[in-house]
C-alpha cells in the first residue's frame, strides 16, 4: 500500500472571503510499478501525474503532454491492459500496475506492427500526437476484439467489427492537429486485417 | 495544484471515516474530473482518499430482478456488460456517447454521477462564479450561456449537470446507495440525488460531507426500445447540448428524460402520458416553466426535435 510520508500543515485560514493563505509543503510518497517490463520505484510528490512521472522522472519522453486535461490523448498509455490519459491520473495511484508507453511497444529496430503501419501509411506529420495515437490504436483493436461496443455500434448484442466508422469513433479521444486522421485509419485497418 | 496527503483504505467504512475525519478531504476514484479541477485550483483538497482499493467493482443481479452496479465499476465495463447491453440499452448508449475511450476506461459510476458542471466561468478562476466561490456572483447570467440551463436555474446559477450516464439512470429510476462514517446506509432515488441551484449552487447533490457512494441499483428492466440521442457540436468527444434518454414502445408510449437542460437530468413523469401525441405535446409540457436566455433558447426546439427523432426511431 502506498502511504504519504509527510503531512502538510493544516492551516485552516481565517475563513475570510479572500483567498486564505495556504503554505504548500510538498508531500512525498513512494510507488512501485512496472514500466515497459521493468520494475521501477519512485519517490514522488503526491501531485505527480503518471505522465510527469514517466517523462520527468523516468525520462521516457515518448508520451507527450498536449493539454494536461484529458482533452487531446497525446499522453495515452496502456495501463493494466487499458488505454488511459496519463495526464489525468496520479502516479501514486498505480502501485503494482503494468504500464506500457510507446517506448515499450517497439523500438526503431524492432517496430510494433502498429508503428510500422503508421510509417507505411504516413499516419503523422509533425509526430507530436503519434505516440498517443499508436498506443490508443493498439488498445482500440484489442477493445474491438474483446467485444466492447462503441457509440456507433449498431447492434449492442452483436460483436463489434473493425470498420472505418468504428475506428473513427473509438479514436476520437486522440486529436491530431496536423489532420493525419485518414492515414491513421488506413494504418489501423491494415493492422486489424493482419490480425484477423 | 495544491499539495495534499494521500491514503488508500481497503474498506468503505474506513474510506468514509477518513474523509469525515480529515479537514478538506475528498474521495478520488478515476480522478478524471477531480484532478482536472485540482490542476486549475478549482478544487483544493488537502487530503485524498483513494477509493480504488475498496472493491465495489462488480455488477450483480438483485433479488428484485434488477442490477446492482458497484460505485467503482468503470464506464467502459458498465457499457459493455452483457445484462446492461441486453436489458438497459439506454444506459450502455448513454455511457458510450460520453467522453472518450481513454476516459471511460478510468471513469467510475460514482465519479460520473458527481462530475461537476462545464460552465466556462466555473472553469475560469478569474471570473465570478457562485458555484466555485459562493457569493461572488454569476458571470454566466449575462455572459456566454449557450450551453447552460433552460429550466430549473436560479438568479444564482444556471449551470447544467453535463453528464450523459445520469440521464439514462433517471429514465431507469435508479437508486444511489451510500454509507457514511457512522456506518449508516442511505438509498437516494436518482430524482433526488442532484440538486437545483436555488441560492446554494455550490452544492451539486444532496450527498452529505463524507458520504460514500457504494452502488447504484436499477429496478427490473422496462420493456421498449432503449434510446439515447445526444446532440453536440461535434460527432464525438463533446458534451451534450441536449440529450434524450427514452424507453419507448411502437405506439409512442414510454418514458423520457432530458439532459443538457438543467442542473439535474430533467424528467416530468406526468407529461409522459402525452408521448403518443408526439414530441411537441410532451416538450411543451415538460418545458412549460423554462426560462431560457436569448443564447440558449434554441435548446427548447432542439429538445422537441431530438425527442421527435427518438419517437421515429422507436416506431421504425
Ligand atoms: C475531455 C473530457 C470530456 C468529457 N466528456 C464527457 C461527456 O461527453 N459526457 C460525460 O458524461 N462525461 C464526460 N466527461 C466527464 C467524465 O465522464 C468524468 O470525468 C468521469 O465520469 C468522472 O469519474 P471519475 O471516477 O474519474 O471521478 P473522479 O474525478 O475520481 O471524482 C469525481 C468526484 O466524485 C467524487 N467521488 C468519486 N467516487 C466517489 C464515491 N464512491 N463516493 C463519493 N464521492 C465520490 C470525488 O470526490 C470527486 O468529487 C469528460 C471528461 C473529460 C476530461
Ligand atoms: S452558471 Fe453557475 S457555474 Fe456558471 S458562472 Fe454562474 S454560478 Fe458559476
Ligand atoms: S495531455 Fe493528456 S489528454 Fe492531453
Ligand atoms: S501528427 Fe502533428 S498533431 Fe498529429
Amino acid at each position: 500500500m502506498v502511504g504519504a510520508t509527510a503531512a502538510a500543515p493544516q492551516d485552516r485560514g481565517a475563513g475570510t472571503s479572500q483567498t486564505t493563505a495556504r503554505t504548500d509543503v510538498p508531500v512525498l510518497a513512494t510507488v512501485t510499478f512496472t514500466v515497459n517490463g521493468e520494475r521501477r520505484t519512485l519517490d514522488l510528490d503526491t501531485r505527480t501525474s503518471l505522465l510527469d512521472a514517466a517523462r520527468e522522472h523516468l525520462h521516457l519522453t515518448g508520451s507527450k503532454k498536449g493539454c494536461d486535461h484529458g482533452q487531446c490523448g497525446a499522453c495515452t498509455m496502456i495501463v493494466d491492459g487499458r488505454r488511459i490519459n496519463a495526464c489525468l491520473t496520479l502516479a501514486i495511484m498505480h502501485q503494482g500496475a503494468e504500464i506500457t508507453t510507446i517506448e515499450g511497444l517497439g523500438q526503431p529496430d524492432q517496430l510494433h506492427p502498429m508503428q510500422a503501419a503508421f510509417v507505411k501509411h504516413d499516419g503523422y506529420q509533425c509526430g507530436y500526437c503519434t505516440p498517443g495515437q499508436i498506443c490508443s490504436g493498439v488498445a482500440v483493436l484489442e477493445e474491438i476484439k474483446a467485444g466492447i461496443p462503441s457509440h456507433v455500434t449498431v447492434d449492442l448484442d452483436a460483436a463489434p467489427r473493425v470498420t472505418e466508422a468504428e475506428i473513427r469513433e473509438r479514436m476520437s479521444g486522440n486529436i491530431c492537429r496536423c489532420g493525419a486522421y485518414s492515414n491513421i485509419v488506413e494504418a489501423m485497418t491494415e493492422v486489424a486485417g493482419g490480425q484477423a | 495544484m495544491k499539495s495534499f496527503t494521500y491514503e488508500r483504505p481497503s474498506t468503505p467504512a474506513q474510506a468514509a471515516a477518513a474523509v469525515a475525519g480529515t479537514p478538506d478531504a475528498k474521495f478520488i476514484a478515476g480522478g478524471t474530473n477531480l484532478l482536472d479541477l485540482m490542476k486549475l485550483q478549482i478544487e483544493t483538497p488537502r487530503h485524498l482518499v483513494d477509493v480504488n482499493g475498496l472493491g465495489l467493482d462488480t455488477v450483480e443481479p438483485t433479488a428484485e430482478g434488477g442490477l446492482r452496479i458497484g460505485a467503482l465499476v468503470r464506464n467502459t465495463d458498465l457499457a459493455a456488460h452483457p445484462r446492461v447491453r441486453k436489458d438497459y440499452g439506454v444506459l450502455s448508449r448513454a455511457l458510450l456517447a460520453g467522453a472518450s475511450g481513454q476516459l471511460r476506461n478510468k471513469a467510475t459510476t460514482a465519479g460520473n454521477l458527481l462530475q461537476r458542471t462545464r460552465c466556462p466561468y466555473f472553469y475560469d478562476t478569474a471570473q465570478a462564479c457562485n458555484k466555485r466561490r459562493p457569493g461572488s456572483g454569476c458571470s454566466a447570467l449575462d455572459g456566454v450561456n449557450r450551453q447552460l440551463a433552460v429550466i430549473g436555474g436560479s438568479d444564482a446559477c444556471i449551470a447544467t449537470h453535463p453528464g450523459d450516464m445520469a440521464v439514462a439512470m433517471r429514465v431507469l429510476d435508479a437508486t444511489v446507495e451510500t454509507v457514511d462514517a457512522a456506518g449508516t446506509e442511505r438509498r437516494i432515488p436518482i430524482a433526488e440525488f442532484h440538486r437545483l441551484p436555488g441560492d446554494a449552487p455550490e452544492r451539486d447533490t444532496n450527498l452529505k460531507p463524507g458520504e460514500l457512494i457504494t452502488a447504484v441499483t436499477l429496478p427490473k428492466p422496462v420493456a421498449g426500445t432503449h434510446i439515447y440521442r445526444k446532440v453536440r457540436d461535434r460527432a464525438s468527444y463533446a458534451y451534450a447540448l441536449v440529450s434524450v434518454a427514452a424507453i419507448l414502445g411502437k405506439d409512442g408510449t414510454g418514458h423520457v428524460a432530458f439532459g443538457g437542460v438543467a442542473a439535474k437530468p430533467w424528467r416530468d413523469a406526468a407529461a409522459e402520458a402525452d408521448l403518443p401525441k408526439g414530441a411537441k405535446a410532451v416538450t411543451d409540457r415538460v418545458f412549460a416553466d423554462a426560462k431560457p436566455t436569448p443564447e440558449n433558447a434554441y435548446k427548447l426546439k432542439l429538445a422537441e426535435r431530438t425527442l421527435g427523432a427518438a419517437l421515429n426511431q422507436a416506431r421504425a
